[in-house]
């Protein structure tokens, strides 16, 4: 039994890790951001990719991936996103088309491909990471194997939901982010740089998905479209937790993880994902703004 | 000029001819221009161009290595390439360019049974004939479709019997992807298992693409199988592999037994995590024989790519090419009928070892092999077939090499239904 929750809570942090950054980006700043999936996809990439050009692991592939998707999500924020806030269709239409561009430029080695030339990692390939040998098997606790990359997860997903939720409620940067939430044009008539703060909140959305994709690699095998189903996912925690609210991101994760590894573990996987759905289709009936709504006035 | 009046209203009468009963009259054109045009229709973009893009430089090696050793009926061969795309869809309009526009008399192509079924109406409507090289569930009849992958009694039915008595392993945990291919294999396994004197104790699906085992690995662990028959398909394959590891398990007390882990699926996950797992397929690039290695080289230098693999449906798409080449020769024309009659029967020495198109239901005899998986990402061959195997597409159904339900007249409806 002790089993079957761990993997209904390590099922619940893999969820979370890939809202963390969609509950920033769609939550507080309104951006249905389609290339969020790709973001994680980008970040499994340079985990394959600093494994084989610089010889290094995963561990330092997690502050590597974060500065490359951030400093991405930020190229993104000032050449497109900008100028389409509060025009939510929009930003779908437009970022699911940044989404396209950066499949098919991994896919394609950025062009180079055409002209015969081969970058080692990317392509349409499949292509994995080692992981390394101590998060490799099992830990005894309490009766019960875990597995220790699960584990490690769930760790890495907490480490960035207190971070996260550290920046956000505790700095003065967060405290602007929260500002812009419930009223940009407030904010800026209070001196807050609106644009800028937007810039940093969307890099740092984005960062977080590239950590997300470095722990997405060492499970699954990488390859250019591996981060359009992982969307949906995210999109479903973050709206079932409450769009803006970060507390409600996290129990949603969890409830739906447990869900799904309960329901797994009592019948079977496909029956459980039809579960999942219909718990969040329930939930938005009865409560459309979702389990922590913010209350404004 | 009045020569070439003569010759327009010749084939402009040709023309209305083929109107009425075939396209096939202008393929003597073809002839006279000493040249013979083929499909070949593969999937060169999306996501399954990984390993279609093999399977086309496959064919297109067999077609160059032909053209270099005089042609056929000395005609080179020319290769009409069409891009299926990964979409069915796409598949269908190609087909039907192939056939109509292009008036191929057989075209080489697909990798997914969804593929085949969206060509499947382009070439019994035309009459034309299609030439298959992948694996596939069987409970397919079509005359005009050549299939020279394995069906599922030539990849479980030395294999079954094999674990349960060499291994010695009865309890059967069966897990696949939620789609035909798997859910046909689970039925083909269960019968064998039975049969065998094992138990199956249980037969459970995922999503096909999807890759969060954690719940299906822990339910393997406490359901207390002694071996996993694996009918996982495509990147799924690499993220069960993982998992398996992760949660403590291991190949030499719980084995996984799979029928569609290949040496593509080996290498995208790292060899460390199947060594000691099994795989069952009538070729694998491990055979060690002389042609099969010098096919291997062959194949590497004609891609360009020291370290290319081969696997199962790669190989059949290089000798289909070859036995269609023999039909040729053979037949009175070059029409698809005359290419059908005449490659029922045909023998081959692919790369795996001697082939055979079984008259009655255009599938191809193979020999049926076990590998276990090394850290080099090899399969090591520890069992085998003494001879080719039939192939027998309604196995799940009760068929049997003294009863066909598929034959030159068509699938026999009313055996089905008992």
């Amino acid at each position: 039994m002790l089993e079957v929750l761990f993997i209904g809570l390590s099922l619940g942090s893999i969820l979370l890790l890939v809202a963390l950054g969609l509950a920033i980006t769609y939550g507080a700043m309104g951006v249905i951001n389609m290339a969020h999936g790709e973001m994680v996809m980008v970040g499994a990439y340079v985990t394959v990719l600093s494994g084989l050009w610089l010889g290094t692991n995963i561990f330092v592939a997690i502050p590597l991936a974060f500065i490359v998707t951030a400093l991405l999500g930020l190229l993104i924020e000032r050449v497109v996103v900008r100028k389409l806030y509060g025009r939510l269709l929009d930003t779908l239409l437009a970022t699911w088309g940044i989404a396209i561009l950066i499949q098919q430029a991994v896919r394609l080695e950025f062009g180079l491909s055409f002209l015969g030339i081969h970058i080692q990692g990317l392509g349409p390939g499949l292509q994995n990471v080692s992981v390394p040998e101590i998060l490799q098997g099992t830990l005894r606790i309490a009766g019960a194997d875990i597995n220790r990359y699960r584990a490690f997860i769930i760790v890495v997903t907490a480490i960035l939901a207190l971070a996260t939720w550290f920046v956000i409620y505790r700095t003065v940067a967060g405290t602007q982010v929260r500002a812009i939430i419930r009223n940009p044009k407030m904010a800026a008539a209070c001196g807050i740089d609106v644009t800028r703060v937007n810039a940093l909140t969307f890099a740092f959305g984005s960062g977080l998905a590239g950590v997300a994709g470095v722990m997405m690699s060492g499970f699954k095998t990488v390859f250019p479209d591996m981060g359009t189903p992982m969307v949906v996912d995210g999109f479903l925690v973050v709206v079932m937790g409450g769009v803006g609210s970060l507390l409600g991101s996290v129990f949603s994760a969890g409830i739906l993880g447990e869900i799904n590894g309960l329901v797994a573990a009592a019948t079977n996987d496909i029956l459980a994902r039809a579960v999942v759905f219909g718990v969040v289709i329930a939930i938005i009936v009865l409560k459309p703004k979702g389990l922590f709504a913010l209350k404004g006035r | 000029m009045a020569v070439d009046r003569r010759k327009f209203l010749k084939s402009g009468a040709l023309a209305g001819g083929a109107l009425i009963t075939s396209p096939w009259v202008f393929s003597t054109g073809a002839k006279a221009a000493g040249e013979i045009k083929v499909g070949v229709l593969f999937s060169l973009t999306g996501g399954l161009s990984i390993i279609e893009k093999s399977l086309h430089d496959a064919t297109m090696m067999a077609i160059s290595e032909i053209n270099a050793g005089g042609g056929v009926k000395g005609m080179k061969i020319t290769a009409v390439a069409e891009d299926g795309a990964s979409d069915p869809k796409t598949y269908n309009e190609k087909a039907s360019k192939l056939v109509i526009q292009d008036r191929v008399p057989t075209v080489f192509g697909s990798y997914t049974s969804a593929s085949r079924k969206a060509v499947l109406p382009v070439f019994e409507k035309r009459n034309n004939l299609y030439f298959y090289p992948t694996y596939y569930e069987g409970f397919e009849c079509s005359k005009n479709v050549v299939y020279t992958g394995a069906v599922p009694n030539q990849q479980l039915s030395n294999f079954i019997p094999w674990i349960i008595k060499t291994l010695g392993k009865k309890k059967f945990f069966i897990v696949g992807s939620n789609y035909i291919y798997p859910r046909e294999m689970a039925k083909v396994s269960k019968i064998l298992i039975e049969k065998n004197g094992g138990e199956w104790i249980a037969d459970e699906y995922l999503e096909l693409g999807h890759s969060e085992w954690g719940s299906m690995v822990n339910k393997i662990k406490s359901s207390g199988c002694d071996v996993v028959l694996s009918n996982v398909v495509g990147d799924s394959v690499v993220a069960f592999y993982r998992e398996y590891k992760n949660q403590g398990l291991t190949h030499d007390k719980l084995p996984i037994c799979a029928t569609v882990t290949s040496e593509i699926e080996i290498a995208a996950m790292g060899a460390e995590y199947a060594v000691g797992s099994f795989t069952s397929f009538p070729y694998f690039q491990a055979i060690d024989t002389d042609r099969n290695k010098a096919f291997i080289e062959r194949y590497r230098a004609f891609v360009k790519d020291p370290k290319a693999v081969t696997h199962h449906a790669l190989e059949s798409s290089y000798f289909q090419v070859f036995l269609w080449k023999q039909a040729v020769e053979k037949a009175a024309e070059i029409s698809p009928t005359a290419i059908r009659e005449a490659v029922k029967g045909q023998e081959f020495d692919a790369p795996n070892g001697h082939v055979k198109i079984e008259p009655e239901n255009l599938h191809t005899y193979l020999t049926p092999r076990i590998a276990q998986w090394l850290p080099d990402g090899q399969g090591k061959i520890i069992d085998a077939y003494k001879e080719p195997v039939m192939p027998l597409p309604y196995v799940a159904y009760g068929e049997t090499p003294t009863n066909l339900f598929c034959t030159g007249k068509g699938l026999d409806a009313a055996k089905l239904k008992t």
